[in-house]
């Protein structure tokens, strides 16, 4: 099977961030002898090289649908990388402390992408509720399907721009925190008393894509990315109408 | 490159995220466009000969630039390289949006910032951090801004 290798080694070797690294031994697939390598996690992939400094890693192990274990061995801080399937390789890797093992242990047992792709789920839902409340809890807009199909919701920008976004008004107490400083005073009306956000609009499908569940799955995600740009452009607009109105400690 | 083959083949044989047959052209000279089962799990586009269990290739989709084209036409290619294009001809304009969005969320690197992203404003509105309840707020990968050590 073919594989986009310069691809790959571009994607070991650039300067995106690593989720570990460090020299590990591996035990080799026919001799079993150790041989210590280089070693990069980035995402899911668990690259090696001969030497840190080598401009090629001389493999790469796919980690999606592994366990990671303690193993017993000869080889002190040794652990495996295990998959299931009858004739599946286990890798047996050793580091050189008790703290490398478990750091090791720890990152590549949460390196898959499914693993990533639940707690972004999670995540996507926790936001989404307190958004608009619960599925279904306002008038005829959709809740998040439960199924995994979605992807996560959130517009294709640069890093940069992400963090960027405007807030979104929090419904629970009705008004919103400009900073996050402790005892940042709140934006109040005329009368003392916090404004909650308007309501937002009902959602509605869209009428560009209809037709499979992966459509569907494309289309909530898109409403929602549109969605997020009108309701930041509102957030904006409300904003300088609460600065207008109140001048209070900003930092 | 050594890599564990017999695992991506396992991963090719799993439920697709998105799955079609559609045609599709290699970046290598006097190649044409041929008709391919493409599928997509986690972050690897697999393809197959439309007859065949095993796949011909795998495209690992980090770093990558998803490009459309003409009409009902989209490409893949990777930043070390933008000018070597995977193309491929979908049967509509709708489906060839489907795929793109589908593709440019199907990287590792895109959730992660997404991650980032979602507990930073869950953060901001009600001040507890979301990935503490599964022990991995430490984790240098979902920090914000400069990695910590």
């Amino acid at each position: 099977m073919k594989l986009n290798e310069r691809s790959l080694a571009f994607y070991a070797t650039c300067d995106s961030p690593a989720d570990n690294t460090g020299f590990l031994y591996k035990r080799g697939e026919r001799h079993t002898a150790y041989h210590r390598r280089w070693f990069v996690l980035k995402g899911n992939m668990l690259f090696y090289f001969e030497e840190r400094e080598s401009r090629e890693p001389v493999g790469v192990i796919v980690l999606e649908g592994c366990t990671v274990e303690l193993c017993d061995s000869a080889e002190e801080f040794a652990f495996a990388i295990r998959f299931g399937g009858t004739k599946s390789r286990t890798y047996v890797l050793a580091a050189e402390s008790q703290a490398a093992m478990e750091s090791w242990v720890k990152s590549l047992s949460r390196a898959s992408f499914d693993y990533m792709r639940l707690v972004v789920r999670e995540l996507e839902k926790q936001l989404e509720e307190m958004r608009w409340g619960p599925a279904g809890g306002c008038g005829g807009c959709r809740g998040l399907p439960t199924s995994w199909k979605p992807k996560p919701s959130v517009p294709e920008q640069s890093p940069e721009r992400l963090p960027a976004l405007p807030a979104i008004l929090p419904k629970e107490n009705g008004c919103a925190v400009w900073n996050n400083a402790p005892g940042a005073v709140r934006p109040h009306d005329s009368e003392g008393n916090p404004r909650p956000p308007p309501l937002p609009p009902r959602r509605r499908a869209s009428s560009s894509e209809a037709g499979s569940a992966g459509a569907a799955a494309a289309e909530s995600s898109s409403t929602f990315c549109r969605l997020h740009e009108q309701y930041g452009r509102e957030v904006a607009r409300l904003r300088q109408d609460w600065l207008e109105r109140w001048r209070g400690p900003r930092p | 490159m050594r890599y564990n083959e017999r695992e991506l083949l396992s991963l090719a044989r799993q439920p697709a995220e998105k799955a079609a047959e559609i045609l599709m052209r290699v970046p290598k000279k006097g190649s044409v466009l041929k008709k391919r089962l493409v599928k997509l799990v986690v972050n690897f586009l697999f393809y197959f000969r439309t007859d065949e269990a095993e796949p011909i290739g795998a495209l690992l989709l980090e770093h990558c630039r998803i490009t459309k084209e003409e009409e009902n036409v989209f490409s893949i290619s990777f930043i070390e390289e933008p000018e070597r294009k995977y193309c491929f001809e979908c049967d509509s304009e709708e489906q060839c949006q489907e795929w793109i969005e589908a593709l440019k969320r199907a990287s590792y690197e895109f959730m992660r910032r997404s991650l980032i992203f979602y507990r930073n404003e869950i953060q901001k509105m009600t001040g507890k951090d979301p990935l503490e309840q599964y022990g991995i707020s430490e984790e240098a990968r979902f920090q914000l801004g400069t990695r910590k050590q």
